[in-house]
């Protein structure tokens, strides 16, 4: 290994929740390395202009994130960028997490751990949609913050909750054409959000102005419909769009919409597998996204000095997530004897009004039963190794009826991309299949490496004269 | 017509060209943009095919997650297998598709 580190806590994802966590334990005086993929702090949601974006009018999320990574960078956060992790363990009481850094391996110790992984999207499944063209709707929103590039020339932009119009109105504020928007949500659906929105009226009167251009501007808004077929060979020319029942089942005349790309997303779902991979007992919350790990306001979790916050915590949103990882920075303190100075009862009250609004959110996001039932036997679910849902369904009737199974049966979650885009799906029609509720059907077995991580790199440079060969035995 | 949501895109500012070379094919990109978001802007899209793909299935895959999760936009520079969506472009880059046939 090249290179050994030490420090009092390591604060894992550099976003709202992480970064506040890293610049809280910071300011209790305790020495904190934050671990991130990115090249800058921010994470998904506060994600940094690119390298070829020299100048970019501001944003409310660009604003965030440029303030948060001032604030890290006049802190005393060792903040190691570009590093990703892939294996946690535990020696003693001390935490040893593997990590490459910039593609080099590193051994990071820390005292206490705070895991702000973060989410990552669900996409519901349909036919054709691994189709170029067709990207994740929170992938969209990186390609918008980060590159400032609009998806194509024409673009659907279809799925559930806010994200749909604040990806609408970033791609319009960018110059690009919103073709349609195709909801699963209703009109209905939104106003019985109403009421919990109104504890954070600046966020409600932002989605109430996206929605308000998009009117004005005679983009079609198809509430409770959803993008059930992508058109396209090898790349995208348009899709079918349903409209839904009440539990989100197709039920009425399909309609084709012409596109060159389009955006699909079905909600939120934390990563939990570093929490997991930590010895963090997991529990399922639909209201917070699905499986989240066991957690009190302060991201304190029942394993000795592992904390956990942000929407890895559960899905609340940034808002939530930033007040979370400050209020995750105090409790890391304390566990290690040390205080944050101005972290009080006002800053969890604050937490609790933006968590009300993120969760409502969730509520929205939140795929209803019959959406599934967009899966046709044909349809990849698990896009790395190409399983289709008929494979699974074989499978589950054979008897492989947990996560852990399908992804040694069928290597459901074994590609590269660690099950990230399918595993949902999977445990979903496990659940159905089998006549189990979701909490029933528990995610796979965290294993290392989290992330995909070249051979090379875990190895470290090999001296074959270090290997220890032993002797061929005598004949 | 109505917007509350101004056009934005004169205001932004890049930084200069550069050209990349994906397969036979020279692409432009503001240096130090993702490869894979030069090549969404050329009309790229199809930038591997799946090595497993379902009997009958497409296995063109693109750029999908753009955020280095979901691997799909691998791609092959001096031998090593890189996300395109983390890949910055330079002058020059010699960028390979995976398991694209002829």
């Amino acid at each position: 290994m090249t290179g050994d580190l030490d420090t009092d806590v390591a604060v894992l994802g550099a976003g709202p929740a992480g970064g506040n966590a890293a610049l809280g334990a910071a300011r209790a005086g305790l020495r904190v390395a934050l671990v991130d993929e990115q090249q800058d702090a921010g994470g998904q949601v506060w994600r940094a202009k690119g390298k070829a974006i020299r100048a970019a009018p501001e944003t409310p999320e660009s604003r965030a994130g440029s303030q948060l990574r001032a604030l890290i960078a006049a802190s005393a956060v060792d903040h190691l960028a570009d590093t990703r992790l892939w294996q946690i363990e535990r020696h003693g009481p001390a935490w040893r997490l593997g990590l490459l850094q910039g593609g080099e391996p590193v051994q990071l110790t820390a005292r206490a751990l705070v895991v702000a992984s973060g989410a990552r999207e669900f996409v519901q499944p349909v036919p054709g949609w691994t189709t170029p063209g067709v990207l994740g709707l929170a992938g969209a929103t990186a390609l918008l913050k980060r590159d400032m590039v609009v998806p194509g020339a024409a673009t659907i932009v279809a799925g559930t909750g806010p994200l749909v119009f604040f990806t609408a109105a970033e791609i319009r504020r960018l110059g690009g054409h919103v073709q349609a928007i195709v909801t699963p949500n209703t009109r209905a659906d939104w106003m019985r959000a109403l009421p919990a929105m109104l504890v954070r009226p600046d966020l409600l009167a932002r989605g109430a102005r996206w929605m308000a251009d998009l009117a004005l501007s005679g983009v079609p808004i198809h509430w409770g419909h959803a993008l059930s077929r992508v058109i396209g060979e090898d790349r995208v020319v348009g899709a079918e769009v349903h409209p839904l029942d009440s539990d989100w089942r197709p039920a009425g005349p399909v309609r084709e919409i012409a596109a060159d790309s389009l955006c699909l997303g079905n909600g939120l779902v934390p990563s939990i597998e570093a929490a997991q991979l930590a010895g963090c007992p997991i529990r399922h919350d639909p209201a917070l996204g699905g499986w989240v790990p066991d957690a009190d306001d302060e991201g304190k979790t029942p394993v000795d000095g592992l904390f956990v916050c942000g929407d890895g915590a559960g899905i609340r949103g940034a808002a939530a997530a930033a007040y979370q990882g400050s209020l995750a920075g105090q409790g890391v303190a304390r566990f290690l004897g040390a205080q944050v100075p101005g972290i009080g009862p006002r800053h969890l009250r604050r937490y609790r009004r933006a968590a009300a609004f993120g969760r409502a959110m969730t509520a929205l996001s939140a795929p209803r039963p019959g959406l599934s039932s967009l899966i046709d036997d044909a349809t990849v679910l698990c896009r790395c190794e190409g399983v289709t849902s008929g494979a699974l369904r074989q499978a589950i009737a054979a008897g492989a009826t947990s996560a852990n199974a399908t992804k040694s049966g069928l290597r459901c979650g074994m590609g590269p991309c660690g099950g990230a885009y399918c595993q949902t799906a999977v445990t979903r029609q496990i659940a159905v299949s089998t006549g189990r509720s979701e909490g029933e059907v528990p995610p796979p077995t965290a294993r290392p490496p989290l992330r995909p991580v070249p051979l090379g790199g875990l190895a470290g440079d090999i001296a074959y004269e270090d290997l220890p060969i032993p002797k061929p035995a005598p004949l | 017509m109505i917007r509350l949501i101004p056009d934005q895109s004169r205001r932004i500012r890049r930084t200069a060209e550069v050209t990349f070379w994906f397969d036979d094919a020279q692409i432009p990109a503001h240096e130090g943009e993702p490869v894979a978001t030069a090549l969404l802007r050329a009309g790229q899209l199809r930038l591997r095919d799946a090595p497993t793909v379902a009997e009958g299935a497409s296995a063109a895959r693109g750029l999908f997650c753009c955020m280095g999760a979901c691997q799909e936009c691998a791609v092959e520079v001096d031998g090593a297998v890189v996300e395109a969506c983390r890949l910055e472009a330079v002058e020059g880059l010699r960028v390979r598709s995976l398991g694209r046939g002829a």
